[in-house]
């Protein structure tokens, strides 16, 4: 439970490790798989990655809502959300790993 | 749910889909220099290191994707459906996913 926040240079960095690509080329594949991944939601396209999870497009309707600071009404376009489920196999990895952090840990409090 | 489909006809419902699979065909057509099966590590790679840093409670951030995050859910008195009776529910952790800025603009200006 380290509480860091890891970015693309971290994934980059993890594949030049697995691999052996060359760092540019690293970072050009994680750029490309991001791309590829975007442009097919942005098609309206459902993202099926087994064992981690699925991405999907959602449409919403328009409906009225309200703006909570001013009160004021306003009308809210349809407009399309991305929803992301997590698959079982990364739900249970999660799990599995905060219960053992929370078993062999001494009096130090997870961090949310 | 099944994978039968062909890369370029994979349509449930009328909705398009793309696999792991055929992510990997893809940046494998792209990079005609590299062996599939280094394709698939790198692929394996990125979303093993994202499911390693949210079991460790890490958070990911990429910029113009979105980010993905580890949410606490407390401990909870839930009920049997079926029976009414009450149970203790253990608290939990879900993966969670906010889209970034860039494509959730994409989402809405693309058919």
């Amino acid at each position: 439970m380290t509480g860091r926040t890891l970015t693309r240079a971290d994934l980059s960095e993890a594949v030049y490790q697995e691999v052996g690509l060359s760092r540019h080329e690293s970072a050009q594949l994680v750029e490309s798989i991001l791309k590829q991944m975007s442009d097919a939601l942005a098609a309206g396209a459902t993202v099926k990655i087994s064992s981690f999870g699925s991405f999907s497009v959602r449409q919403k309707g328009q409906r009225v809502g309200q703006n909570p600071k001013t009160g004021a009404v306003v009308t809210i376009l349809p407009r399309r959300v991305l929803v992301f489920r997590a698959s079982h196999v990364l739900k249970n990895q999660i799990n599995a790993s905060f219960e053992k952090a929370r078993a062999g840990e001494s009096g130090q409090q997870p961090t949310g | 749910m099944t994978d039968l489909a062909g890369p370029d006809d994979d349509s449930e419902n009328g909705t398009p889909r793309m696999t792991r699979s055929e992510l990997i065909q893809r940046l494998s057509e792209m990079n005609p220099h590299l062996y599939q099966r280094d394709v698939e590590r790198i692929i394996a790679t990125v979303f093993d290191e994202v499911s390693a840093a949210l079991s460790r409670g890490d958070r990911v951030e990429l910029r113009g994707f979105g980010a993905f995050s580890v949410k606490r859910r407390g401990p909870r008195v839930g009920r049997n459906p079926r029976t009414g009776s009450s149970v203790q529910v253990s608290e939990k952790h879900v993966p969670f996913f906010k889209a970034g800025k860039e494509l959730r603009e994409r989402l809405n200006t693309e058919d």
